[in-house]
């Protein structure tokens, strides 16, 4: 299992990916808003989407949880 | 003793010796996947070394051959290198008052014939039952630290670290310009976790806490992560040809090549979107000479690039904004990377190019509590101080501070290139138009809100199209991006006989 985890400090902009999803290691799952600009957040590792964390609009901070892959 | 006997005595100490450590440390080693000192040696040289040092340095204690380093001369690429190289068969390449003794003379010696310097480490420090002959004294230990410090800026000074690397043992590497790690077995550390488990509790294990895929991620005390000893000798023969033998000649002119060829242009792969995030990589392989590539940090702070590269055969150091990696954003790690690839590249000259895409340094209780703009500080003060051929290029936008961090028109670069489509601002058009008018935005009825902020979005991007601030001259010239490697060629030929002394003084006070 791994947490996905906020690079940066900013607003969950969009979220790409559904639970039960599977994903490929490097895909991004999630864009953060930061510094007006889109922060893809990429899946360090494959898997299935366990489970969504954020929500789209959430202000998260540098090392908050996204989503948990399996 | 009859000359036969003198020398087969002598053929016999100096086999001993060039065998290194008991039988038993060597299968150790290898299970490791380390190799001997003296194949590394092998490896890295185009023909071994061809004159060494100190081999029979306390030979007449039997148990301790070249005490534990190797220290010589050899070639890579047929130019002349100085080495150290510790040899973790002999009592773990710990350091005697000897091996100490040896490590001096090898520094001394490539200050003398003015070459570079390459420390192969893997030491677990020093013998405590030698101390007082090898730690305290006028040439003990901390001279060789001394002596690094000395000869920074003079000669490249390049750490291998294949073992560990601990205790006063871990400066060797914090004062060399580069540090190759070999994953699993490089380390680096104060205390080890013995240690630091007596003394204030803490349980962990040597990788967590000072491992190299850590330092070479989290600390930033290496720069390059190696996955064998083959991979960080091949990376050390590479990185050394972009340097000079010293800081009085220039770097060494290769055969041109062309950059690869891709399926899609410079212009294709920027997009329109300001905001939307490209990967900085794909724009540096279009301009460089192909397979040039030598990066530094690739590791840490990923959203700086930093590497060495050819154009049209040319040593240059790139500094690039990774937009892809946390928005290309500056953060204090990245300002640090930067800082000190700067002070490298322009100690031993080495052409700068800038590729700017930047919104800025990072905002926020956080980056402030870390200490961002002593750090940013360091990036602009080291990027100041640069003589060498420094060129920019504005790829989509600088904003803020990140304009001067990336050597904006203020810090003398020989050229600041704009590519169609940028933009320069104290920030973007959304967070301008949100500082200036949020009172009347506010005020204005909710239907009206997004049409006014519109329209004055638009007449900032007027204010702060490119071509305005072309016609200002705070920009030298517009380019297609397709034309950028054109144009890069022609201007770092141009610029090659610039010569400036920055300033003069006895130093600068440089912020840490």
């Amino acid at each position: 299992m791994t947490i996905v985890k906020a690079s940066m400090a900013g607003t969950v902009w969009k979220i790409l990916v559904a639970e039960g999803e599977q994903v490929s290691a490097g895909q991004d799952v999630v864009i953060l808003e930061s510094m007006k600009m889109e922060i893809p957040i990429a899946a360090e590792e494959a898997g299935t989407v366990k489970r969504i964390i954020a929500a789209e609009g959430d202000f998260i901070n540098v090392d908050d949880d996204l989503v948990e892959i399996e | 003793m009859t000359k036969l006997t003198a020398d087969k005595k002598h053929q016999e100490m100096k086999d001993t010796v060039l065998k290194g450590g008991h039988e038993k440390y060597h299968e150790k080693n290898k299970e490791q996947g380390k190799l001997f000192v003296r194949e590394r040696l092998e490896l890295l040289f185009d023909e071994g070394l061809q004159a060494e040092d100190g081999t029979f340095a306390n030979v007449l204690a039997g148990d301790l051959p070249a005490d534990g380093v190797v220290t010589g001369i050899g070639k890579i690429h047929g130019r002349t290198v100085c080495v150290m190289a510790n040899d973790s068969t002999v009592k773990a390449g710990s350091w005697g008052k000897r091996t100490v003794e040896k490590i001096i003379r090898i520094q001394e010696t490539a200050e003398k014939l003015s070459v570079p310097l390459l420390y192969l480490v893997d030491s677990a420090g020093a013998r405590i039952t030698d101390q007082l002959e090898m730690f305290p004294g006028r040439r003990g230990a901390g001279r060789i630290f001394y002596n690094q410090v000395k000869l920074s800026g003079r000669i490249p000074q390049i750490c291998l670290l294949f073992g560990p690397s601990a205790a006063g043992g871990a400066y060797i590497p914090a004062f060399c310009d580069v540090v190759v790690m070999v994953e699993g077995n490089a380390s680096m550390y104060l205390g080890s976790p013995r240690m630091a488990e007596m003394v204030i509790g803490e349980k962990v294990d040597l990788e967590t806490m000072g491992g190299a895929k850590m330092h070479c991620s989290i600390s930033g005390c290496g720069d390059v992560l190696a996955k064998t000893e083959e991979e960080a000798i091949a990376y050390a023969r590479q990185y050394i040809s972009y340097f000079p033998d010293n800081f009085k000649n220039k770097p060494n002119v290769e055969d041109p090549k062309l950059p690869a060829t891709f399926e899609k242009s410079i212009e294709e792969i920027i997009p329109a979107n300001q905001n939307a995030a490209f990967n900085m990589y794909d724009l540096i392989d279009r301009i460089i000479d192909e397979g040039s590539f030598c990066e530094v940090k690739k590791l840490f702070a990923a959203e700086i690039i930093t590497g060495f590269a050819r154009i049209n055969g040319q040593s240059v150091g790139i500094i690039a904004n990774q937009p892809r990696v946390k928005g290309g954003v500056l953060f204090h790690d990245s300002a640090d990377k930067a800082a000190k690839f700067i002070s490298l590249c322009d100690a031993f000259h080495i052409p700068l190019l800038f590729l700017a895409d930047v919104p800025g340094f990072m905002i926020g209780t956080q980056v402030e509590k870390m200490g961002i703009i002593r750090h940013g500080a360091k990036m602009i003060f080291a990027m100041s101080e640069a003589t060498v051929p420094k060129i920019t290029v504005i790829v989509r936008k600088a904003y803020g501070a990140g304009l001067y961090a990336m050597a904006g028109p203020a810090f003398e670069p020989d050229v600041c290139i704009a590519l169609t489509g940028a933009q320069i601002a104290v920030m973007g058009p959304e967070a301008a138009v949100n500082a200036v008018y949020a009172n009347k935005i506010a005020a204005l009825p909710k239907e009206e809100q997004t049409a006014f902020i519109e329209q004055q979005r638009e007449e900032y991007r007027k204010e702060i199209d490119v071509y305005r601030l072309a016609s200002e001259l705070i920009i030298d010239d517009v380019i297609e991006p397709n034309e950028l490697r054109k144009t890069l060629e022609l201007r770092l030929d141009a610029y090659k006989s610039k010569k400036l002394t920055f300033t003069e003084r006895k130093h600068g006070v440089s912020p840490v």
